[in-house]
């Protein structure tokens, strides 16, 4: 590891040592196709049905055949939200989010302009879904429900096993993206409604390209690639072995920690979010803070913005992310605190501090104490921020030309 | 992260004339809290010789917007009011050696918070003339309100015009989608079509030879050939060139030599390779047989 602090695993996280040397070997001895018959392509099959299997025991799934594994989250997520609708033609609405990833957003968007009618679900300030509006939507014309199992920014938690059950109930099908959740929280498949579920290597301290979608037998299903018979004609293309090795091995690390991220982990987010609550004015935790991820802290400076915050933190060595407009290209602060309402005065200055079983107490003392200066050194340029706290009705006392 | 040049850095970490100016004389506001930036800039201007003394920013934004504010502030200061007016965006961006091209509005509103403190000091009202939109091409920093206005007023109706009018989709091309969605919309709108073909590239080829230059080249590369079948005992002749079609005689050793056809094969690919387009080269015995 290099001497910064990483506090954005929710981004992406470092793939664990033993998952290297795990993967190492299959660029070079182990380079056999695993489709081949001969001893080349059989050991590294064997290693892959290994995989298979270190993947169905965190997830809890039945059947190792309900493994397929993609390149990654999105692919998963998009496969199976075009098998959906391909399975079932006569069936033309969605049900999702408006909290959702993009990788369902843009999808579900897409799909609008072809003529489906897409239902997004809205939020509450603390980002919970409304069950009556859900209940409501449930029809035999929706092809699919899409709900993300952990929002990627707030953390928070949907109710997806229940909703799951509500879905199976009215023969609808149910995937949910759960790229933040495996691996952070206990997830037992069989025993839920859910039909698909997509899950992403590198969330999980396995290699980025590799991905998984969760098929509950008996789920009606179209490929997205079709060709040859790799993962059961499901997902064609010649396996990734060597990244499908790397994630059984995480997964089979995850399921060891799952009490780590409960409890150590959870420990050290709780004391950031208390330390820096007790030395900064005027910030807030966004988001269910009494059902979300054990890793994840986002919290809302008001009166600054995010990017200016990462900037400072970045020449400290600590790496977090925001969900203002200004990092993601977009000029739009994040739709996630947008859809909860969150003001203006404060969804711009939102920092994600996103945390894994790598991170020590130590450098959250150490964040604790580099954030106030930080977030003060900022309010002081602010238009908005006087001497000793926030302007009186800023939008009334800052009035621009224009708005 | 954004790729920022080491001027911005070192004005966002260390920013000049941060703060308002105490008995400030002039001030202008622009941005708001809903876009996510937001400046306020202070001057104090002498009455006498209408030259700025002072200027201090404060400022609500992202790193670039801080560095902007701060340039402003230093390009400004000393500068006649008339002086100031003349500071474009672009030498605020320059003065910062660049900015990444989603964040060249940061450098709008260092001009137009200028404008706002000019107008301010002189009673007038300053009111802003132009609406941003979504940025839709990254490499030009085109929004989305500017290319529909243009396609409007212009009647455009294909990528390639939208390129040409307003630069959006000259770069890298992956906003072209976008850039037809809009046209899509517009064009419906003024009940017109739009015109996907109208967009494709002209195929990328040399520019064309003239007959005799083109005949030239062919004779060029016989004439490369020869020595090779001499040396067998052989020779070819060109007889024709009819369009893609080359017809040869083969004399000498070669005609009737059970290679033949090979050499002719040789000699097409060496014809082909000179004239960069392709060509059939034929014995001139299938000239007489299709006539």
């Amino acid at each position: 590891m290099t001497d910064g602090i990483y506090l954005d695993n929710n981004a992406t996280t470092m793939v664990s040592p033993e998952v290297v040397q795990a993967m190492l070997p299959y660029f070079t001895e182990q380079f056999g196709n695993p489709s081949s018959l001969h001893q080349y392509g059989n050991r590294v099959g064997q290693a892959i049905k290994q995989a298979r299997q270190q993947v169905q025991a965190l997830l809890g799934a039945e059947h190792e055949s309900e493994i397929i594994f993609t390149s990654c989250g999105t692919e998963s997520d998009s496969t199976a939200i075009l098998s959906a609708i391909k399975a079932q033609p006569e069936r033309k609405e969605i049900i999702t989010t408006v909290v959702e990833h993009p990788a369902i957003l843009a999808l579900c968007e897409q799909l609008e302009k072809e003529g489906y009618k897409i239902h997004r679900l809205k939020v509450n300030g603390k980002g919970r879904l409304d069950m009556q509006e859900y209940m409501d939507l449930l029809s035999e014309r929706v092809a699919l429900v899409t709900v993300m199992w952990a929002n990627n920014e707030s953390g928070t938690l949907f109710p997806v096993e229940e909703m799951a059950d509500l879905a199976r109930s009215a023969g609808v099908m149910f995937h949910t993206d759960a790229v933040q959740a495996v691996g952070k929280i206990p997830i037992d498949l069989k025993d839920t409604s859910i039909d698909m579920l997509s899950l992403s290597g590198h969330k999980l301290h396995a290699p980025k390209g590799i991905g998984v979608l969760y098929l509950r037998r008996n789920t009606r299903f179209r490929p997205l690639l079709r060709g040859g018979h790799q993962e059961r004609g499901r997902r064609a293309g010649t396996e990734n072995s060597a990244s499908i090795v790397a994630l059984g091995k995480a997964c089979e690390l995850a399921l060891q920690h799952i009490d780590t991220e409960k409890r150590t982990v959870r420990r050290m987010r709780d004391r950031l979010e208390q330390g820096i609550l007790a030395a900064v004015p005027h910030a807030f935790v966004t988001g269910d803070t009494t059902n979300r991820l054990p890793n994840t802290c986002n919290i809302a400076f008001e009166y600054i913005e995010g990017e200016s915050i990462l900037l400072l933190l970045n020449k400290l060595g600590i790496a977090a992310s925001s969900g203002s407009a200004c990092t993601s290209g977009s000029l739009e602060p994040s739709h996630v605190m947008r859809a909860m309402g969150i003001p203006y005065t404060a969804a711009h200055g939102t920092v994600r501090f996103s945390f894994s079983r790598y991170n020590t107490m130590e450098e959250v003392e150490t964040v604790i104490r580099a954030v106030p200066p930080i977030v003060a050194q900022l309010r002081k340029l602010s238009p908005y921020w006087g001497e000793n706290g926030p302007i009186t009705d800023p939008e009334l006392a800052f009035a621009p030309a224009y708005a | 992260m954004w790729d920022y040049s080491d001027k911005v850095k070192d004005h966002f970490f260390s920013p000049r004339n941060a703060g308002a100016v105490a008995d400030a004389n002039a001030v202008g506001d622009v941005g708001s809290l809903s876009c996510g930036d937001a400046l306020r800039l202070s001057l104090k201007v002498d009455p006498e010789t209408q030259v700025i003394k002072d200027a201090g920013f404060q400022t609500f934004g992202c790193g670039s917007a801080i560095a902007s504010s701060s340039a402003l502030t230093e390009i400004i200061k000393g500068m006649t009011l008339d002086q100031a007016l003349t500071v474009t965006n672009q030498d605020i961006a320059d003065f910062l050696d660049g900015l990444p091209a989603e964040k060249m509005h940061c450098s709008v509103m260092g001009r137009e918070a200028l404008q706002a403190a000019v107008a301010n000091y002189r009673g007038e009202v300053w009111k802003d003339d132009h609406e941003e939109g979504a940025m839709v091409c990254k490499c030009f920093a085109v929004d989305a309100v500017l290319i529909e206005e243009t396609i409007r007023a212009n009647g455009l109706s294909s990528v390639e015009e939208v390129t040409n009018y307003t630069k959006a989709g000259g770069g890298c091309s992956a906003c072209h989608e976008g850039v037809e969605e809009i046209l899509t919309r517009v064009c419906k709108e003024q009940g017109r079509a739009f015109n996907a073909t109208a967009a494709a590239p002209p195929p990328a080829v040399r520019p064309k030879l003239g007959t005799l230059a083109r005949i030239r080249r062919i004779e060029g590369a016989i004439e490369a050939i020869r020595p090779n079948l001499q040396r067998d005992r052989g020779d070819v002749e060109l007889v024709e060139v009819d369009g893609k079609t080359v017809y040869v005689n083969m004399t000498g050793a070669c005609a009737g030599c059970q290679m033949a056809s090979v050499t002719i094969e040789g000699i097409q690919q060496r014809i082909i390779e000179d004239l960069g387009e392709f060509v059939r080269v034929l014995p001139a015995a299938a000239m007489r047989a299709r006539a």
